[in-house]
C-alpha cells in the first residue's frame, strides 16, 4: 500500500506512512510518544489539550477560528484557551462542584463550549454535552439518567431547562454562560469567561487512566438514551486516530462539521486535534452550500471532517456552486455517521479533487475503529479496513461465531481493550454486558471490557471482501440513524403516546436521499380524532419540541391497528420491511385477528 | 402578499423562536442563522401547504428558499398561482 498523499502544495507522506507496516508491532503508546507524554504527567484531556500545549511552545498558536452567523468572528490562541478553561475550571470549584459530578454543557457551538468542555475535565468533573437542539423532553431523560448536578446553557436554551429543573432534584446548579443577565430567574447564575478575571493558575484535577470523562448518551431499540461512559485514558485511541486517520499536521488548519452535542464534536472536534496543538476552525451557524464553502476559502482548510448527508446536501447543489470559491487549501478529507455511498466518494473527486474517505465507529467506541486511510486504495463505498491494535471481525448473525468467509453478511464485532472503548453505560450494567459476545451472567463492566476472549457487538452489519475491506450493510436492529444522528424508537413512541389524538404508535426509519433515513410515526388515534393536515402538523411540532427536530416523523401514518406479537409487543421489523420493501422474515409471532 | 407574510412570520415567531424577546422580521435570515434547524423546515412546509392548499416540491424547498420570511411568501405566491 502506497504511503503517499496528494495535497495542494504536492505530494508528502502521511502521518500512518505504510499501513502494513503499522499493524506489525503495533502499540498505543505511539500515542503517548507523540505527545512526548512521559509516564508521571498529568493525564488529564483538559489540561492535555491547553496548558500542555502551551507549555511546549503552543501558546502564541491559534487554537480556534470562531465564526458565527453574520459577521461575528473571533480567534483564540492556546493560551486563551488555557485561561478561560481555567476560568471555567475555577467558577465551577467556587460553585461547589466536585470531581465526579456531571456537568451538562447544553449551548451552541459557541467558544464557552469549547472552553467550559475543557474546564469541566479539568476540576475532574464528568463533562455531559448534550445536542442543543434537543426539547425538554429529551433533555430531562439524559439529565435525570446521568444525576447532572450542574448545567452549564446560554439565555436561548435556559427556557427548557426552567420548565423541567424541579423534576430533576440532583440539579442543583443552572450556569446561564451568554445572553442578557438581567433576565435571569432566582437561583440562576450568570458567568462569562471572557469578562470574567483571567485565571493564570488553576491545577488540574490528577486523573487517573480510568478517571470518567467525558459522558455521551446513545439511543438504542429499547428503553430510553443510555450514557455511554468514557475515561481520560481514551485520550489515546483518539490522539492516534486523529494523527493516522485525519492526518493533522502542524500547519493544518482543521474543521470538524459536528456538534460536540454528538461524539465527533469532542473526540474529534476538541481532544484529538487540541491534543495535538493543531487549529480547528468552527462554524456555528445554519447549512448552506455556499456559506460553508465560503468559510473554507476564507479560513484556507486543509481537513475537513463532515458527514454524509452533508455532503449529499452539497452534491445536491451541485460542482458549479464549489467552482464559485478557491477550495485549493483542501487536502484531506473524511466522513463519519452513516455510510458514505459510493457516488458521494466519486462526486468529491470531482468537484474537490479529493475523495471523501469514510471513517466508522460508534458513541461507544470513542474512536475510529474502521477507516479509509490516506495513501491507501479507495474503493468507494467501503468503509476500509480496521485502524491497526483493532481486532475486528463479523460474528455469524445466528451462531455469533466468527466468519472468514469474503462476501458474507456477518455482525461487526471488536475484541475490548482499546484505550477509548466506553467503560459503562450509566446506571445500566445488563445493557453493557448485553453487549458482549460469551459474557458471564454475573461479569462486571470492568470484566468485560478487559476480557480480550470476548467479542464487543457493535449493532451495525457488514461484509468483508477478499481484501479485508469492510462493506456497510446496515443495522442490526430498529435503532433509526438519520443525518448521521441515532434516534431512538422507543423514546419517540413514548413521546407519540403522550400526543391526546394518539392511542397507539411505530416509529420506524424510512429512506431518504440526503438522510439516509428520517423518521416516520405508524399510528392508531384515539376515539373522536380523524386524520387531518392539522393533526399531522400538531403530531410533526409536538415531538420536535419535546424531542428534537431529528426525532421528529417526516411522515405520519394512520392505521387502524399495528402489527404486534402474540405477547402484544409492536412489530417495528415488519413495518420497516414493508417501507423499504424487503422480505418481512419470520412472521410466526405476529398476532392474528 | 402581506397577509402571507403576517400569516408566516406569526408562525415562525411562535413555532420555531426560543428566545422570548428576539426580534424577527421579514428579513431575518432563519435557516442560514441556525434560528430553524433544516429538518425543522419539513414541519413548516407541511404547515405552509396545509395553510394554503399548496404542494411545494422537494426541489424547491431548498435551504435558501426558506432562509427568510421573504423568499417563503415567494415560495407560496409561485405555487398558489
Amino acid at each position: 500500500m502506497s504511503g503517499t498523499r496528494r495535497t495542494s502544495k504536492g505530494t508528502a507522506l502521511s502521518n500512518i506512512g505504510s499501513y502494513d507496516e503499522r499493524l506489525k508491532g503495533f502499540d498505543w503508546g505511539i500515542a503517548r510518544e507523540i505527545l512526548g507524554w512521559e509516564e508521571g504527567d498529568l493525564l488529564n484531556i483538559g489540561a492535555i489539550c491547553s496548558d500542555r500545549v502551551c507549555a511546549r511552545d503552543g501558546a502564541g498558536k491559534i487554537a480556534l477560528i470562531w465564526e458565527g452567523f453574520g459577521d461575528r468572528k473571533a480567534t483564540y490562541t492556546f493560551d486563551d484557551l488555557r485561561v478561560y478553561s481555567n476560568g471555567f475550571a475555577d467558577f465551577l470549584v467556587g460553585q461547589g462542584i466536585e470531581p465526579g459530578d456531571r456537568v451538562c454543557v447544553f449551548m451552541d457551538k459557541i467558544p464557552s463550549l469549547y472552553f467550559s468542555f475543557l474546564g469541566v475535565l479539568k476540576m475532574g468533573g464528568i463533562v455531559q454535552p448534550l445536542f442543543c437542539a434537543f426539547g425538554d423532553e429529551s433533555l430531562e431523560v439524559r439529565l435525570a439518567s446521568a444525576g447532572t448536578r450542574a448545567i452549564l446553557t446560554t439565555q436561548k436554551h435556559v427556557r427548557k431547562v426552567r420548565k423541567i429543573q424541579e423534576r430533576l432534584p440532583s440539579l442543583e446548579k443552572v450556569i446561564v454562560v451568554a445572553g442578557d443577565e438581567s433576565k435571569l430567574k432566582d437561583g440562576e447564575v450568570f458567568f462569562d469567561v471572557e469578562a470574567a478575571l483571567r485565571v493564570e493558575e488553576f491545577e488540574s484535577h490528577a486523573a487517573g487512566p480510568e478517571t470518567r470523562s467525558v459522558l455521551h448518551y446513545t439511543s438504542g431499540t429499547t428503553g430510553q438514551p443510555k450514557g455511554a461512559q468514557h475515561v481520560h485514558d481514551s485520550i489515546w485511541g483518539q490522539v492516534l486516530t486523529t494523527s493516522w486517520v485525519l492526518d493533522l499536521r502542524d500547519d493544518d488548519v482543521y474543521w470538524c462539521t459536528a456538534d460536540p452535542g454528538w461524539v465527533t464534536g469532542t473526540s474529534y472536534g476538541i481532544i484529538g486535534p487540541w491534543a495535538l496543538g493543531i487549529t480547528q476552525c468552527v462554524l456555528d451557524s445554519g447549512f448552506t452550500s455556499s456559506r460553508w464553502y465560503q468559510f473554507i476559502q476564507d479560513n484556507r482548510v486543509t481537513v475537513w471532517y463532515s458527514a454524509p448527508t452533508a455532503i449529499r446536501s452539497l452534491m445536491r447543489d451541485g460542482e458549479e456552486v464549489a467552482a464559485r470559491f478557491d477550495l485549493s487549501s483542501l487536502r484531506h478529507l473524511t466522513s463519519v455517521g452513516e455510510p458514505l455511498n459510493a457516488e458521494a466518494v466519486v462526486w468529491s473527486e470531482k468537484a474537490y479533487g479529493l475523495p471523501f474517505l469514510d471513517t466508522y465507529w460508534q458513541t461507544e467506541t470513542g474512536s475510529i475503529m474502521i477507516t479509509n486511510f490516506p495513501g491507501m486504495k479507495v474503493k468507494p463505498g467501503s468503509m476500509g479496513k480496521a485502524f491497526p491494535g483493532i481486532t475486528a471481525a463479523l460474528l455469524d448473525l445466528r451462531t455469533h461465531e466468527p466468519i472468514g468467509e469474503p462476501g458474507k453478511v456477518g455482525l461487526i464485532a471488536f475484541r475490548p481493550g482499546w484505550p477509548a472503548m466506553f467503560r459503562e453505560y450509566r446506571g445500566q450494567d445488563d445493557v453493557y454486558r448485553s453487549k458482549f459476545v460469551g459474557a458471564a451472567d454475573d461479569a462486571t463492566p470492568d470484566e468485560l471490557r478487559t476480557n480480550e476472549d470476548l467479542w464487543y457487538v457493535s449493532g451495525d452489519r457488514s461484509s468483508i471482501d477478499a481484501d479485508g475491506y469492510f462493506w456497510f450493510v446496515g443495522r442490526d436492529d430498529d435503532v433509526i440513524n438519520t443525518g448521521g444522528h441515532l434516534v431512538g424508537p422507543f423514546e419517540i413512541e413514548s413521546a407519540l403516546v403522550e400526543h391526546e389524538a394518539i392511542a397507539e404508535a411505530a416509529a420506524i426509519g424510512k429512506p431518504d436521499a440526503v438522510n439516509m433515513e428520517v423518521v416516520k410515526a405508524v399510528v392508531t388515534l384515539n376515539p373522536g380524532f380523524e386524520p387531518s393536515g392539522d393533526l399531522e402538523l400538531s403530531i410533526m411540532n409536538f415531538i420536535r419540541k419535546r424531542l428534537s427536530p431529528l426525532a421528529m416523523p417526516q411522515e405520519i401514518e394512520y392505521v387502524e391497528k399495528l402489527p404486534k406479537t402474540r405477547s402484544g409487543k409492536i412489530l417495528r421489523r415488519y413495518l420497516r420491511a414493508l417501507e423499504w420493501g424487503e422480505e418481512v422474515g419470520d412472521l410466526s409471532t405476529l398476532e392474528h385477528d | 402578499m402581506d397577509e402571507i407574510k403576517d400569516v408566516v412570520l406569526e408562525y415562525v415567531i411562535d413555532e420555531y423562536v426560543e428566545e422570548d424577546d428576539m426580534e424577527v422580521t421579514f428579513d431575518t435570515p432563519l435557516i442560514s442563522s441556525g434560528l430553524v434547524d433544516s429538518f425543522s423546515m419539513v414541519s413548516l412546509k407541511a404547515f405552509l401547504e396545509k395553510k394554503y392548499d399548496i404542494s411545494i416540491p422537494d426541489a424547491d424547498a431548498t435551504p435558501e428558499a426558506f432562509d427568510t420570511v421573504n423568499s417563503i411568501v415567494g415560495i407560496v405566491e409561485k405555487h398558489k398561482s
